[in-house]
């Protein structure tokens, strides 16, 4: 058989300007450039700015002058901020444990076979889906120093003899908005830990029992690594969508009681907004960047590790 | 030193019955292969021997133990299955030593073993790599090793060729028939390819519909297929079918179709005697039927219109229209023969085959 050549590209007469795409040069940059605009207006351009701001005296109604790092030595001497520091890597800490243990212990037990299966899934969502502010107003009822149902629960059932002021005491504020969030987190961990499990062939469970490893050590030897990249990707978002923040903690104590349960946002949202100190509450925002972009940066180098590996 | 033997062997899905009473003994050292079209419950019944599926009744004992409670762990297997199930994060030596590790092994015996199923398998040079740094016959080489290393008693092999393309899966059947000749292990084998089950097991068992249709040696399968199923699943090409009348000609019992008349010689005679008169199917290998010549008694001489001619070399395989049925002949590669030409052929009268229309079972 004679292979007969493909018929040429008949070169169709395209406009001079319309030449240009196929040098994948310009194709490149005519395909980059929306997002490349995009980026720059919503994303730089603002962070700019954000920086321009921290190194002024702005206040409201005032436009300021460059004063340099004044803002940032001040912050840095500022005791509110260094608690804000410490609460915000407590929080992030904390939650990020207890959502990724109970995230993956739930995506274990959903990844079995029972009946009603696909409803479960469906239902494990909705602290997910429900808009935070209103979930967390739930929550601020529950935890209400008068009315809290689970004062009256333990109440009733006899363990406690006196009210618990959940959102008046420093500690347990803290502990209730690291509640709310791990109950409003474990859903996105458990469904995306369930994805990642679901692409781990049951064969490999199969040769492993074979092997003599039992449940544990399946999970320890088969499990655990093959999720790892799945794994990693989930904390990172947890990891920044929680160190930064703002709407749980602002429904739930508004930083308080006493700056007790102030993060990074909602301290610069109070001292920039509520107070009108712009520059000071830009300076503050910018002061997670250099945490956030370790973490970040930390993490990514991680990711690749495992994926190449 | 292992037999295996099940007993009454049920396995229940739900409503589904996949694995109907089967009742085996597989001797020791023997190289068993489970052959049956998909979905006749070859690899439930694998399954259940390796403790990975529960058994609904029936019993299964490994030597003397019943084994229908214990774990894979302790049933002291091994697997190799269809996609390999190699660990991906574990290099090859890794998933080797990895049964071993789990059982506590030394660690210079493990070193030991890696190295000698790997000179085996002829894979030392791959050891560090990962699993998907392999070609699929590499991959199946290790997961060969990691079967091999733990010395069990018995192998069980999960469609293990499957996977691999037309001229590797020859290489690796060739590879295991030698592997199980050195390695003189208890190994039960399930395919859906009947040419990997004649050539490899020592006994093969034909299943469909959850049933075991027959056991027995390779050629035993091919010379007397117990029924119309394994007659037409053996042997490729398949064996021929004609739905014929049994009547008697003259004296002589004879098979008799429209545009058909074959008489039965000897033994099968007097079996169709009993059924003179009754419908039944009438089998013949392609590789059975020549070019009539003088020396062909008439009886088993029959008319046959060619309608494809399929050349391959070796031989022609000729698809004709002989009265009502369509049959395939394989003949000398010499013969001159072209489509729509009528010839006069002649097939081997011991290697009749007669089928009752009803049982489909052999006559």
């Amino acid at each position: 058989m004679t292979v007969s050549a493909l018929p040429a590209a008949e070169s169709k007469r395209l406009s001079p300007r319309l030449r240009k795409l196929e040098d994948e040069r310009w194709l490149a940059l005519a395909l980059l450039a929306p997002t490349a605009i995009l980026l720059g207006l919503f994303i730089a351009y603002p962070f700019f700015e954000g920086v321009m701001l921290s190194l002024s005296s702005a206040r409201v109604g005032q436009p300021g002058e460059f004063v340099g790092l004044k803002n940032f030595h001040k912050i840095w001497d500022d005791s509110i901020f260094r608690t804000t520091v410490w609460n915000t890597f407590w929080y992030t800490g904390v939650t990020t444990v207890f959502k990724l243990a109970l995230g993956l212990w739930l995506a274990i037990l959903l990844n079995r076979h029972f009946k009603g299966k696909a409803i479960i899934r469906a239902f494990i969502l909705l602290p997910f889906i429900i808009p935070t502010v209103l979930s967390t107003f739930a929550w601020k009822w529950m935890f209400d120093p008068t009315f809290s149902v689970i004062n009256w629960t333990l109440f009733q059932l006899g363990l406690i003899t006196t009210r618990i002021n959940w959102l008046g005491d420093p500690d347990l504020a803290m502990t209730s908005i690291i509640i709310i969030n791990i109950w409003r987190g474990v859903p996105f961990f458990a469904i995306t830990l369930l994805a990642g499990l679901q692409t781990i062939s049951p064969e490999l469970h199969e040769a492993a029992a074979i092997d003599g490893a039992r449940p544990w050590q399946r999970f320890w030897h088969v499990t655990w690594p093959l999720l790892m990249p799945v794994t990693l990707v989930v904390v990172l978002f947890s990891v920044i969508q929680t160190f930064a923040d703002f709407q749980l903690v602002y429904v739930m104590t508004g930083g308080g009681p006493a700056n007790a349960t102030h993060l990074f946002a909602t301290y610069a949202y109070q001292l920039g907004i509520g107070t009108g100190l712009l520059a000071e509450g830009a300076a503050i925002s910018l002061a997670m960047f250099p945490f956030l972009f370790v973490i970040v940066v930390v993490q990514l180098l991680y990711i690749r590790r495992v994926e190449t590996r | 030193m292992a037999e295996v033997s099940l007993h009454k062997l049920n396995k229940k899905f739900d409503t589904t019955h996949v694995v109907k009473d089967v009742d085996l003994q597989i001797r020791d050292k023997e190289f068993m292969v489970f052959v049956g079209p998909s979905g006749c419950g070859k690899t439930t019944t694998l399954r259940m021997i390796a403790g990975l599926e529960a058994i609904t009744t029936g019993e299964i004992r490994i030597d003397d133990r019943v084994v229908n409670e214990v774990p894979p762990m302790d049933r002291d297997i091994a697997m190799v299955f269809q996609n390999y199930a190699l660990y991906p994060h574990m290099s090859v030596a890794s998933n080797m030593a990895f049964g071993l590790k789990m059982r506590k092994f030394e660690k210079a015996e493990i070193e030991k073993r890696i190295n000698n199923a790997a000179s085996i398998l002829g894979i030392e040079s791959l050891l560090e790599r990962k699993p998907r740094q392999l070609s699929g016959g590499q991959r199946q080489r290790v997961a060969l090793g990691r079967a091999i290393v733990r010395d069990p008693k018995v192998f069980l092999f999960d469609e293990p060729l499957s996977n691999l393309d037309a001229k590797l899966r020859v290489q690796m059947r060739v590879e295991l028939k030698k592997l199980h000749e050195r390695l003189a292990v208890t190994s039960v084998y399930v395919t859906h390819d009947q040419v990997e089950a004649m050539t490899l097991g020592d006994r093969v068992v034909v299943m469909k519909d959850g049933l075991v249709q027959q056991v027995g040696e390779p050629l035993e399968l091919y010379n007397t297929p117990a029924n119309r199923f394994v007659a037409g699943f053996i042997g490729s090409p398949a064996m021929n079918f004609a739905d014929v009348t049994l009547v008697e000609n003259g004296g002589k019992p004879v098979a008799d179709a429209p545009g058909l008349r074959i008489g039965l010689p000897g033994e099968l005679a007097t079996r169709a005697r009993a059924k003179t008169g009754r419908k039944a199917t009438l089998g013949i290998r392609p590789e059975d039927i020549h070019i009539a010549t003088p020396a062909d008694a008439p009886e088993y001489c029959f008319e046959a219109v060619v309608e494809v001619v399929e050349q391959l070399g070796s031989e022609i395989l000729l698809d004709m229209r002989v009265g009502e049925a369509l049959m395939v002949a394989s003949v000398e590669p010499t013969l001159r023969v072209r489509a729509h030409d009528t010839l006069k052929l002649a097939l081997k009268p011991e290697r009749l085959h007669l089928f009752d229309a009803e049982t489909e079972a052999a006559i």
